[in-house]
């Protein structure tokens, strides 16, 4: 199997996810792009699992998983957190903690 | 046995200093018994002595093994040598100084804490003897420092006189500059001849280079200006009598400021070996001597003017001691004569201070003999023997130096001559202005004799002010006495021993007649309009000011400027570090933005990073 199309739209998804975090200012949006960085990963992981035959990248694959279910949990309280208290949700709001 | 004789001062000064304020009562009186028992054991000995042929008369005890390192060869005994010289120097010190402890009974009789003073007293003599007990250098230089800070306490032992506390501080760092030469001393023997002791040095020295002795006679010179206020480091002992007055008798005149003699006798075989280091003894002596003489006839304060003539004094030893085997008997004799005059004319001054509200002013004084009767009959006889008026003890010891002079040199004897013409002037100004003029006394001022303690150990030292000479030279006793630890040539003087003495109490005579004649009349207040050798004398012949251009103000000047290099150079580039990282922090602490989409960038950005590295890596 010819893994190199898998391996261009992991990449492609990923940099979708990544250009997003980096200039969309709503958190929401912003965190459904970390998510499709995970994702982009996840592909590649069971690319290479095909790929070579072993298990090892759907076992990664997974705990990519559980630990973005965990994330995400996380995240959105504290974006709901966040917009209960100024009421909006942008990233550049929460910008008290610098210099 | 000997031991003993230093064993019993160090161990009263011991208790009265670590048992402090119980030991009040009975304090001076411990301190007295353990100098007079000092006195009686070094007297056992010195009879024991006599007894025995010269030649078996030294005698060495090992108390016990100081210093040892066995894999460098290097053992120094703690060891006792008694003979001729050292003993003589024994009977004096504790004589004189029993002598004067006693005095102290009366003297500080008034003073808060005598208890203090005693046991510094007794301190004093401990150290004292060890230094001239000592069988070896360092031993010696153990007692050298000890008289050295029994020094300092006693100048400073009224420390609640601002100057008392600088006059010993500057007693103490006078004395350095001259222990330092002691010290190089030893470590130059101890590095040319493996061993610091007086019999390894004296008979090494003879086939050693002549670059040896010329340094150890020169450090051991250096070492003898600090101690006995030679030339150029005379200018503490004026200060010095800000001690109280006993201190000025036994310390400053009698025993500690001669330990430089002694040093330079003891030392006779190096300076035997170097003609230079010699020629630069007598050359101090002389200098001194005439120093001292000149800042004596200035002085209007007695003690300071008696402090002038005390250098003036041992600047005669240190001339005599330079001479050679003719002069070392006789820097001895006048050092032994010299103990008895001098302590007799301090002790006098400080009962007459005594009497006068401490009182040092000469101008202030006057017409004592009336209500002072044995001060001034004492006083007058230690007068007779400074200035060498036959038969009293100066003349025999003083005579003598001058006949070394002469058969040494024109010039040495020129300065021994005129010395002697000084010393009358200065003293004869001094009984003028003290005793013979009338009274000039300040108004609550009620003169009266001193107690029986102060009387009798005047009475008892002028009796040997008076007889001590004759005794001595009789039959050449003492020449005799010393030959076989110091040698000695008889001085053949170019002129007949009849006609110098002729010239010498001319000389005296002179110096005598201006005296009287220049002190007839007597301000109460010292004359401004004086010619400028008077005004030099006045400021101590500019010692403390050429101290201050030459030494004190290069000092403060080289600090200073370290003090300038330290806050620009040091400080700058350390404050000059801060500035720069605390500089570069406030530019690059602006990177945290607290935009969350900058700090991912930035993980972006090193991510890249890191795979580029990565991949340039991989090829």
């Amino acid at each position: 199997m010819n893994p190199n199309a898998y391996l261009v739209l992991s990449g492609i998804i990923f940099s979708i996810g990544a250009i997003g975090v980096l200039l969309r200012r709503n958190a929401i949006v912003a965190f459904m792009s970390v998510e499709l960085m995970l994702n982009a990963a996840n592909l590649a992981f069971v690319t290479g699992s095909r790929v070579w035959g072993t298990l090892d990248g759907q076992t990664a694959a997974f705990f990519v998983m559980v630990v973005a279910a965990a994330e995400v949990v996380v995240g959105l309280a504290i974006i709901i957190t966040i917009f209960r208290t100024r009421n909006s949700a942008s990233v550049d709001e929460a910008s008290l903690l610098r210099w | 046995m000997i031991a003993a004789v230093i064993a019993l001062p160090a161990l009263s000064a011991a208790v009265l200093l670590s048992f402090g304020n119980r030991t009040n009562k009975f304090g001076p009186l411990l301190a007295i018994f353990a100098s007079t028992g000092s006195f009686l054991i070094g007297l056992w000995h010195f009879l024991q002595m006599v007894a025995r042929p010269a030649e078996e008369r030294p005698a060495l005890t090992t108390v016990y093994e100081w210093l040892a390192v066995p894999a460098a060869g290097f053992k120094i005994n703690f060891a006792l040598q008694l003979d001729q010289l050292s003993i003589s120097f024994v009977l004096l010190i504790t004589f004189v100084g029993t002598l004067i402890h006693i005095y102290s009974l009366g003297y500080m009789s008034h003073d808060e804490n005598p208890r203090r003073f005693f046991a510094y007293l007794n301190l004093f003599v401990a150290a004292m003897l060890l230094l001239v007990l000592a069988d070896n250098y360092l031993l010696l230089y153990v007692g050298w420092e000890g008289v050295g800070l029994a020094s300092y306490l006693l100048i400073g032992f009224w420390q609640h006189k601002p100057t008392a506390a600088v006059a010993a501080k500057k007693a103490f760092v006078a004395n350095r500059v001259g222990d330092f030469g002691l010290s190089l001393a030893i470590m130059t023997m101890f590095i040319v001849f493996g061993s610091v002791s007086f019999s390894d040095i004296n008979s090494g020295i003879v086939g050693a280079p002549a670059w040896v002795s010329l340094t150890l006679g020169l450090l051991l010179l250096l070492a003898a200006c600090g101690k006995s206020a030679q030339f150029p480091l005379q200018s503490w002992l004026l200060d010095a009598m800000e001690g109280p007055t006993p201190v000025s008798a036994l310390i400053h005149a009698a025993t500690m400021v001669t330990a430089g003699v002694y040093l330079i006798v003891r030392s006779a075989s190096i300076f035997n070996a170097s003609e230079i280091a010699q020629t630069a003894v007598v050359i101090t002596g002389a200098i001194s001597l005439l120093m001292g003489a000149i800042i004596g006839a200035a002085k209007d304060d007695i003690k300071k003017s008696l402090a002038g003539s005390t250098m003036s004094q041992i600047g005669y030893m240190v001339l005599a001691a330079g001479l050679g085997p003719i002069g070392y008997v006789f820097a001895i004799l006048h050092l032994i004569t010299h103990g008895f005059f001098k302590a007799v004319m301090f002790l006098g001054a400080g009962s007459i201070m005594h009497a006068t509200n401490d009182n040092v002013d000469m101008r202030r004084y006057g017409g004592l003999p009336k209500v002072m009767f044995f001060t001034t009959i004492t006083f007058f006889i230690g007068y007779l023997a400074i200035i060498g008026v036959p038969p009293f003890a100066g003349f025999y010891s003083k005579d003598h130096i001058i006949e070394a002079a002469l058969s040494h040199s024109w010039w040495a004897g020129a300065a021994v001559l005129f010395g002697a013409g000084l010393t009358a002037f200065y003293m004869t100004r001094m009984m003028m202005m003290t005793f013979v003029s009338k009274s000039r006394w300040h108004d609550d001022v009620h003169p009266h004799e001193s107690p029986l303690s102060m009387v009798l150990p005047m009475i008892v030292l002028s009796v040997g002010a008076a007889t001590m000479g004759i005794l001595l030279t009789r039959n050449h006793i003492f020449e005799h006495w010393l030959e076989p630890i110091t040698g000695f040539v008889k001085p053949e003087p170019p002129l007949p021993i009849q006609t110098i003495t002729t010239i010498t109490l001319s000389v005296v005579a002179i110096g005598v007649l201006i005296g009287i004649w220049q002190n007839i009349k007597i301000a109460k207040v010292a004359p401004v309009k004086v010619s400028f050798v008077v005004k030099a004398a006045r400021k101590d012949l500019y010692g403390d000011v050429l101290n201050e251009t030459l030494l004190m103000r290069p000092g403060q000047g080289l600090t200073k400027s370290l003090n300038i290099f330290d806050n620009a150079v040091v400080d700058g580039f350390v404050n000059g570090l801060g500035l720069f990282v605390s500089g570069i922090s406030a530019r690059l602490r602006r990177s945290e933005t607290g935009y969350v989409r900058s700090y991912a960038m930035s993980i972006v950005l090193g991510t890249a990073l890191l795979i580029i590295a990565l991949l340039m890596v991989r090829i």
